[in-house]
């Protein structure tokens, strides 16, 4: 299968004023439908930037954009904004209803869809993160990793093409970000969508197909996550953490442990470990 | 913080909760007018009734009807006690040093006491069963023919439902900064009260600040969802006149014509 390319950045240039520096500096890479990629870098290397590029709330210097070959300019921005959803970081600002149900709809009632078919989307997104039993909770009675699920499935209820989540796990402890990330993975099973994910938390990357290192506005690096995690030295220059496992792995290899591939995870590296002499 | 409860609502599934909005408030708009109507003993017991009626319909706790009614015990005393003094009408029936006390001025100041209470019932009815949610979509469509003087309808009711939804975030928020300043050394509790009052600058600082980072945010995520105004929006709270509203409104145009006819029989 031919995959087309959904989300295109042709050597994008952003500055927020004319004496600021560059941003984001000849900027070129492609997302293709259906495609998972992560976006990471640490803070200040442009990642939310492109975010917020791709969904027209700001405006590159130089270069051009097309998200399904259209150029995202004044024009276009609000169809493109029907294509592409996104989840922002702090869980809080963006919650708009007044109870769940009303949050879920905000986003369709700005496109003007009919009640009976808002109703019927707001009860398949509700039930897609696992929200239903909260329709009519207010936000202030809700964990930070439900308001972000609650979100994500506003997004969903426009049916987007891409869905970005913009650090949508930094503000959350860790049962939120783990609650967020099975969320999205047992969604990206059911429904066709493009997903970036932004992070500058190299555990997040292990399940995206590809993945896009940013540094000082630039792309550093585009690869698997697998290869990704081959050049720790590297990304610790660049100001990125290095998951414990992969310095385990390294350290384990030092002492002479042969290990077949790169683990991304504790599971993996289990695996590696307790098949070590049954390879041997 | 689960407590919080914005308003005075309480919850509920009675007839009056499951009114329409719009007809609660209609009501009580004209209620307000006829209760200036009321002159005689019959009249005015026939709006005590339907107030009565209401109440009890409502299956509002009445100890929440009290602490609603609380602030205005002074004033309804208050207003009593002066006409007793003033009014100069009908039959000297107690007099004392000074003080002359007539049966016309125990009347009046009754009379008075009693549109008051009838009027502060009235309105609290429609805040503990109404929740502001509904109040806002009320008034929305009710305002909406403004909206050919071009006055701003929708945004009026989306500020208002926004504030409405931020009031828990931001009361959790100065909660969170009064402990972070207290743990630093500020005295919120103790100390004369200009002391106090400067305590409360460090809380404000930070709230305000948070408060307007928060407004872009959300003004950023409203845009990045679609938001362009009112025009072309579809709603998904929907108001509508039911049964029962019908009903309340055949209940109330009886009570009206009640009440002018035992003003001029009664």
């Amino acid at each position: 299968m031919e995959n087309k390319p959904l989300i295109q950045f042709k050597n994008v240039s952003f500055r927020y004023n004319d004496k600021a520096p560059w941003v984001l500096d000849n900027v070129s890479f492609t997302i293709e439908e259906d495609e998972w990629v992560a976006i990471i870098g640490h803070n200040g290397s442009g990642k939310s930037t492109i975010a917020k590029l791709i969904n027209g709330l700001l405006f590159p210097q130089k270069g051009e954009i097309l998200i399904s070959g259209k150029k995202v300019d004044e024009e276009s921005v609000w169809e493109i904004r029907k294509e592409v959803g996104m989840v922002f970081q702090n869980p809080d600002n963006q919650f708009v209803g007044a109870t769940v149900q009303d949050d879920v709809a905000f986003g369709m009632e700005n496109r003007g869809i009919p009640r009976e078919e808002m109703i019927k989307r707001i009860d398949e997104t509700l039930k897609a993160v696992g929200m239903s039993d909260y329709r009519l909770t207010e936000p202030h009675r809700l964990s930070g990793g439900q308001k972000q699920r609650v979100a994500i499935a506003s997004v969903l209820a426009i049916s987007p093409k891409v869905l970005i989540l913009d650090e949508a796990t930094a503000m959350l402890d860790p049962n939120g970000r783990k609650e967020i990330m099975q969320t999205v993975s047992s969604i990206l099973d059911e429904r066709n969508f493009a997903l970036i994910t932004i992070t500058h938390d190299l555990e997040e990357i292990v399940q995206a197909d590809r993945v896009i290192v940013m540094n000082n506005g630039q792309v550093w690096d585009e690869a698997k996550p697998r290869d990704i995690f081959t050049k720790k030295e590297a990304l610790r220059e660049i100001g990125l953490d290095v998951p414990f496992v992969a310095i385990l792995a390294d350290e384990l290899k030092q002492y002479g442990i042969p290990l077949p591939k790169e683990p991304l995870n504790h599971g993996e590296l289990l695996e590696d470990l307790w098949t070590l002499h049954l390879r041997t | 913080m689960n407590s919080i409860i914005i308003g005075q609502y309480v919850p509920g599934d009675s007839i009056i909760h499951r009114m329409d909005p719009r007809t609660k408030i209609t009501i009580i708009f004209f209620f307000i007018f006829i209760v200036f109507f009321a002159n005689n003993v019959t009249s005015y017991g026939l709006l005590v009734v339907f107030a009565a009626l209401s109440v009890f319909l409502s299956k509002v706790p009445l100890q929440f009807i009290a602490k609603g009614l609380t602030p205005i015990w002074f004033l309804v005393a208050f207003t009593f006690i002066l006409h007793l003094f003033v009014t100069k009408e009908g039959e000297l029936f107690f007099d004392f040093w000074i003080f002359e006390f007539y049966t016309g001025g125990v009347m009046q100041g009754l009379a008075i006491s009693v549109r008051f209470f009838l009027l502060i019932l009235v309105t609290s009815l429609l805040t503990l069963t109404t929740t502001p949610m509904e109040i806002t979509d009320a008034i929305e469509d009710m305002l909406r023919p403004l909206n050919k003087v071009k006055f701003p309808v929708h945004e009026l009711a989306l500020m208002m439902s926004i504030s409405l939804r931020f009031i828990p975030t931001l009361m959790q928020e100065t909660e969170k900064i009064s402990k972070a300043q207290a743990s630093r050394g500020v005295d919120f509790k103790n100390g004369p009260i200009k002391a106090r009052i400067k305590a409360v600058v460090p809380l404000l600082v930070p709230l305000f600040v948070s408060a307007f980072k928060r407004a872009e945010e959300l003004a950023m995520a409203m845009e990045a969802r679609g938001y362009q105004g009112g025009y072309g929006r579809s709603k998904l709270r929907q108001l509508q006149i039911g049964k029962i509203d019908i009903m309340v409104y055949l209940v109330f145009i009886a009570v009206i014509a009640g009440l002018f006819l035992t003003r001029t029989y009664g």
